[in-house]
């Protein structure tokens, strides 16, 4: 008889530890036999796209879902191929990425960071999505692009405009195409300076969070350099609804100007608020009462109604642009949907080509190939001209739009007029820029 | 001083609607005893009337402008609402334009039925259980609610605007001598408060001066009793529940010109509104009223620049500060009734 140690619960306490260990999630390392996370293996290639489909930012990501399921036609061959035609890279062929056929699970944020990671996680882990874009709130890009850094997957974003994206908080497997707070402020200054005059004073309502405080801390910058004098700055709470009691403090300030850092819903609720307190009509000192919003979208901009008349902000995009790739994507759109796109809609849709493109240049899904093709990455005809994916900060650099809202608009959708489309040279920053200061990208993750 | 009148205005309009939403609460949990969390959803229902009615009378026909282009460069067509067309450019545009007060005809059939839907169809098999689970049938009842607005309405603000002539403001620094446009006051925001002591005076005009109303609040005070005389009080409470709905969708209604209606706005005013009616008192209709304003105007002025600046975001917590304060104080509230939720 062998004198053996094996005892039941030993066997049973070992049997657990290999049965987790086995059905651990391959999620945060690649499996034996793939090269990188979620490598496809048959004809298809799984993308996730992650928006808001609950939540205040509803309509913007049912806008997004719009581009992302039209941007994946145009890569299957399907419909007109929109802006593929227009796209200065030719790598793109219309037979889907690499040759197999695209084919997207999307999931919903909720503009929450919590329930968008958890979306991100179970499209990388149960569907097997090879790359996440998405979102139209800068917490949830934040959120998501961790999450993707250590999933080692490519993370593409959507609508999010904080300077932390791309700064302090940037990653080497995410990459923006949209603009941010600083290249608002150095487009939108030079613009107020000339309309309002440089001596203005300045009353800044800022939504407490991480968007609002970069936004307000852009604009400040950009306005004093100018001549502007800030009177004050404050926070409101994200939850605000009624902004009458942050309002009415301003007329008794020597402010002429107000400059209203919020998005979404608080920027219809606190814009109408400040057109109902008459300040429109006030004269400060002589000169009239001016309204700043700087990121402007046609969606809120219809919430705002004919309050938005006049007032000056900026976006990254507009479907009244001219240009080819505008013109191609505005018309692709337009006839499948209806109405033209918004900029959420063009930005996720630009993202969805760029990363195919670098995809087939690169002749691999593997993050890090595909990471390598888009930094530094130099393109044309997608709606906003020359434009440069940076390596440093893999953030893209483009002309920036400063609009107007239309005065006399011809229709439910002709809301914006552009009133001038700053050049990329004059929005462009030090990659080690204070605004920016605090993070590092990291290496890039296959997984 | 200046500072301080404007504070006080603002607070009456933010008080107006905590206390006509709390009113409403106060009127169900009085009667039925249910503690009704969907209460904010019947709010934002009411502005809802609103922009249906607007849309409704903004329903136009299309003719095709070859003069004009759309987006895609086809020929544009040109909306022109049907009352336009069959009343004249001048007075449909007119009745267009006063869709928001239109909307007070309109939405209270709609709130008298949803009301008696929502207390026949569901809420009535609460009464006999807990709080707790009738906060919990009616908080899933707001979340429905809302659910369903935002799947027809879409998530976005709606601009939902006052007439013409009530837009603008009112400059009361001039009258009371002060320079001018120190003291301002939206039109509108005059035109909710007046409505909103309208709707809270002929509410208790009614408790107090009709049968109906003293059957009531005989049912109120002792539900067993007034039942033996023979009295279906059951009956009379459902129509009190429908009569707080309308009086909730009324506010929603006169709400819809001061801030775009959205999906969410129910759920904004909800936990305000409940910490209203517990610190006026549970049950207590003047205390209901009472504490909205107080509330509403403490609000206010904890949000001015210089009490921020000495104490930082007390405008988030003030309303469940001097709630805290008034329940150490006075634990049936300001004007709590004894042995309601106190068994």
């Amino acid at each position: 008889m062998s004198n053996s140690n094996l005892t039941r619960r030993g066997v049973l306490k070992s049997g657990a530890v290999a049965g987790a260990g086995v059905a651990l999630p391959t999620i945060f390392t690649a499996s034996s036999a793939a090269a990188y996370t979620n490598e496809p293996t048959g004809g298809t290639v799984t993308l996730g796209f992650n928006v808001p489909q609950s939540g205040p930012y509803a309509d913007e990501g049912a806008d997004e879902l719009r581009a992302y399921q039209l941007a994946v036609e145009h890569l299957n061959g399907e419909g007109d191929a929109g802006m593929m035609n227009t796209f200065s890279s030719k790598a793109l062929k219309g037979n889907g990425i690499l040759g197999k056929k695209v084919e997207f699970v999307t999931g919903d944020t909720q503009t929450k960071s919590d329930a968008a990671r958890a979306s991100a996680k179970s499209m990388i882990e149960k569907d097997g999505a090879v790359m996440i874009t998405g979102g139209s709130s800068s917490g949830v890009a934040v959120a998501v692009q961790g999450l993707c850094q250590e999933a080692g997957v490519i993370f593409m974003a959507g609508l999010t405009h904080s300077n932390d994206t791309t700064g302090k908080d940037k990653k080497a497997n995410g990459f923006r195409h949209f603009f941010n707070a600083y290249m608002s402020g150095a487009a939108l200054a030079p613009v107020l300076a000339a309309r309002y005059g440089a001596d203005r004073k300045a009353y800044h309502l800022t939504a407490d969070y991480t968007w609002g405080w970069t936004q307000e801390e852009s604009i400040v910058a950009a306005t004093e350099a100018l001549g502007w004098e800030t009177v004050n700055t404050v926070k409101t709470p994200l939850a605000a609804t009624d902004f009458s009691s942050y309002i009415t403090p301003i007329l008794q300030t020597d402010a002429d100007v107000l400059v209203l850092n919020h998005y979404g819903g608080n920027m219809v609720n606190s814009l109408t608020n400040a057109v109902q307190f008459g300040l429109r009509e006030k004269q400060v000192n002589g000169r009239n009462f001016e309204i700043v919003v700087p990121l402007f979208s046609r969606l809120m901009a219809r919430g705002a109604g004919e309050n938005i008349k006049g007032i000056l902000g900026s976006t990254n995009w507009h479907w009244s642009l001219t240009d080819a790739g505008s013109a191609a994507f505005v018309k692709s759109f337009g006839t499948k949907y209806g109405f033209p796109p918004s900029q959420a809609a063009h930005t996720t849709y630009c993202q969805t080509l760029l990363y195919a493109d670098a995809c087939e240049r690169a002749g691999t899904f593997n993050p890090c190939g595909v990471a390598e093709a888009l930094e530094g990455f130099e393109f044309d005809g997608l709606g906003n001209g020359k434009t440069l994916y940076r390596a440093d900060d893999h953030q893209c650099f483009k002309d920036v739009l400063v609009v107007k809202g239309k005065d006399n608009p011809t229709s439910e959708f002709d809301l914006l007029e552009v009133v001038e489309i700053t050049p990329v040279d004059q929005v462009t920053y030090d990659p080690n820029h204070p605004m920016f200061a605090g993070g590092a990208l990291g290496e890039c993750n296959a997984g | 001083m200046d500072a301080i009148l404007l504070q006080i205005l603002n607070g009456l309009d933010k008080g107006s609607a905590y206390a006509l939403i709390a009113l409403g609460l106060t009127l169900i949990f009085g009667t039925l005893g249910v503690v009704n969390f969907a209460h904010g959803a019947l709010f934002m229902i009411g502005a809802f009337c609103a922009v249906t009615l607007q849309r409704l009378l903004s329903l136009s026909f299309e003719t095709v402008d070859p003069t004009k282009t759309d987006f895609l460069g086809n020929p544009a067509k040109i909306k022109t609402p049907y009352i336009e067309s069959w009343l004249g450019p001048e007075t449909g545009a007119a009745i267009i334009d006063w869709s928001v007060p239109l909307a007070i005809l309109f939405s209270i059939p709609i709130m008298l039925f949803v009301g008696y839907v929502m207390e026949r169809g569901l809420i009535k098999h609460f009464y006999k259980r807990p709080h707790a689970d009738q906060i919990l049938v009616t908080f899933g009842l707001a979340i429905v609610l809302q659910e369903l607005v935002k799947h027809y309405y879409g998530a976005n603000p709606i601009p939902t605007g006052a007439p013409d002539a009530f837009k603008g403001s009112f400059d009361f620094g001039v009258v009371l001598g002060f320079d001018p446009n120190l003291i301002i006051y939206p039109y509108w925001r005059m035109v909710y408060f007046a409505f909103a002591a309208v709707i809270i005076g002929a509410v208790f005009a009614f408790l107090q001066f009709t049968t109906f109303g003293m059957v009531v609040r005989a049912g109120m005070a002792d539900r067993e009793t007034v039942g033996l005389l023979g009295i279906n009080i059951d009956k009379r409470f459902t129509i009190m529940f429908g009569i707080a709905a309308a009086v909730a969708g009324l506010a929603g209604v006169m709400y819809a010109p001061i801030n775009s209606p959205n999906y969410h706005m129910g759920m904004d005013f909800l936990v305000l509104s409940f910490v209203v009616v517990v610190v006026g008192g549970m049950g207590s209709l003047p205390g209901a009223v009472l504490a909205g304003f107080m509330l509403g105007i403490l609000e206010s002025f904890a949000s001015m620049n210089w009490i921020k600046d000495i104490l930082p975001g007390i405008d988030q917590i003030i309303i469940y500060l001097v709630a805290i304060i008034i329940l150490l104080a006075r634990p049936r509230g300001l004007m709590g009734r004894k042995g309601v939720m106190e068994d």
